[in-house]
């Protein structure tokens, strides 16, 4: 129950971009399109959730036996970016097809603020391995929840008369604080 | 000092295993990579901007590499990274044959006539769906509420007395408008095709003399007097083929109703 609470936590209530502001970089880039923006947000769990793994393994393997706590972010860093760029090369030998769907937005997350956050977020909320895992998944579900909304509208505005002022990323943001306003709804749900 | 030198060995541990572990999985899971798309994304700028609605460059040079986004596609580059990469693709040079939009319409506020007032949204293809298409007497000519104007991100089209009017040096050819118009007005055409016929009405000569003084009337008589046998007549409306047109200008001397430019 615990695990499910978690989890839901992690997608809505604390949802990566609207509520903790991370990873807005491909947010606002790669929601052009609902297509793109699913690909992103289905390579973003996928990393994610190996990411929250591994590195929760790393900090209590390594970091936590030399109480070296203090070294996370670098370690992490290191950590992520070696993960994707291995992972990237495996799915392009090996699951070409997968490859082909993910493989460009693979590189684009190497150093996603998203990721580290989620990661530096899980070893600050003492999560063990399994519940870091599942706060990763979790919180990339929120991810590509968020994004794939955002690619939604954005697919609409396109069409509407906008303000010259507003065109382009202002109206993006504007539309995204009014869905972080929306997401604060969900506080009340655990 | 024993703490730094732990963090030290520690975090140099981590790096060399991770960079060993890199080199090795780099050598096992080598895949042969497109020549094509490693030359096409040393050509694109780099920053990853997403400007071509793909996520980084290296998306857009392996579409690019597949033929299947043109080579122009990188707006941040513009013509000059567009030109090298026609060249490594081995495709006809943009500069060689340069292709400009043109709008078969010269039905302006004063030679268009209209037949009711609007005050709908000012969108072609939502002006589409009233009576006539539209309040123009003429349903083949351009509304001129600019939805062409909307996509073109050169800002290459103008909306000049009532008709897109398409800035030929701003023009990249994209094609965008193309698709856009609900009317099918524009098409692309060689840059240096100097006579074109400004006008996209099947009607017969009575009915568009009525709807607009800048119609073609179908009197053939360009086509009649064209030495080179450029010009055709398709129900009604007279078409200029750019590659068999000699620039001689007799048609635009000939027109009645002077839409020949």
């Amino acid at each position: 129950m615990n695990i499910l609470l978690l989890a839901i936590g992690a997608a809505l209530v604390n949802n990566v971009i609207l509520s903790q502001f991370l990873g807005l970089c491909p947010f606002l880039g790669v929601s052009k399109s609902v297509n793109t923006a699913t690909g992103m947000g289905a390579a973003v769990i996928f990393v994610m959730t190996i990411s929250s793994f591994v590195t929760s393994i790393v900090y209590y393997g390594i970091l936590r036996r030399f109480g070296l706590e203090y070294l996370n972010t670098i370690v992490f860093i290191l950590v992520i970016a070696a993960l994707v760029q291995f992972v990237e090369m495996f799915l392009k030998k090996n699951v070409k097809s997968l490859y082909e769907s993910l493989g460009v937005y693979l590189p684009l997350i190497t150093t996603n603020c998203a990721v580290l956050g989620i990661a530096l977020s899980n070893v600050q909320s003492g999560y063990g391995i399994l519940e870091s895992t599942i706060n990763g998944c979790g919180s990339a579900v929120g991810f590509t929840i968020a994004i794939t909304i955002l690619a939604g509208i954005r697919e609409r505005i396109e069409h509407s008369p906008i303000p010259e002022a507003f065109k382009g990323t202002p109206i993006v943001l504007i539309t995204s604080g009014l869905m972080a306003i929306a997401f604060f709804g969900f506080s009340g749900l655990i | 000092m024993t703490g730094i030198l732990i963090a030290v060995a520690v975090v140099a541990g981590v790096g060399i295993v991770i960079g060993i572990l890199l080199g090795v999985a780099g050598e096992k899971f080598k895949v042969e990579v497109d020549e094509k798309e490693i030359a096409v994304r040393a050509l694109l700028p780099g920053n990853n901007c997403g400007g071509c609605g793909y996520p980084g460059c290296d998306g857009l040079a392996a579409a690019i590499a597949k033929g299947e986004m043109p080579p122009s596609a990188c707006p941040v580059g513009g013509e000059a990274v567009a030109a090298k990469i026609s060249e490594v693709m081995g495709v006809e040079n943009a500069d060689n044959k340069r292709y400009v939009a043109f709008v078969k319409c010269a039905g302006d506020c004063e030679k268009a006539k209209d037949v009711y007032e609007y005050v709908g949204p000012k969108s072609c293809k939502l002006a589409q769906n009233n009576p006539n298409g539209g309040p123009k007497a003429c349903t083949y000519g351009c509304t001129g509420y600019g939805s062409c104007k909307a996509v073109c991100e050169f800002g290459a089209i103008d909306i000049i007395d009532g008709i897109a009017v398409i800035n030929k040096e701003k023009c990249k050819a994209c094609g965008k408008c193309v698709t856009e118009c609900p009317r099918h007005l524009i098409e692309l055409v060689p840059y240096d095709a100097e006579r074109l016929v400004r006008c996209n009405s099947h009607d017969k000569g009575l009915q568009v003399k009525a709807a607009c003084s800048a119609g073609c009337i179908g009197c053939t008589l360009c086509a009649r007097n064209c030495e080179a046998g450029a010009i055709t007549m398709d129900r009604n409306l007279a078409h200029i083929d750019p590659e068999k047109c000699t620039n001689c200008g007799v048609c635009k001397a000939k027109c009645p109703v002077k839409i020949i430019s």
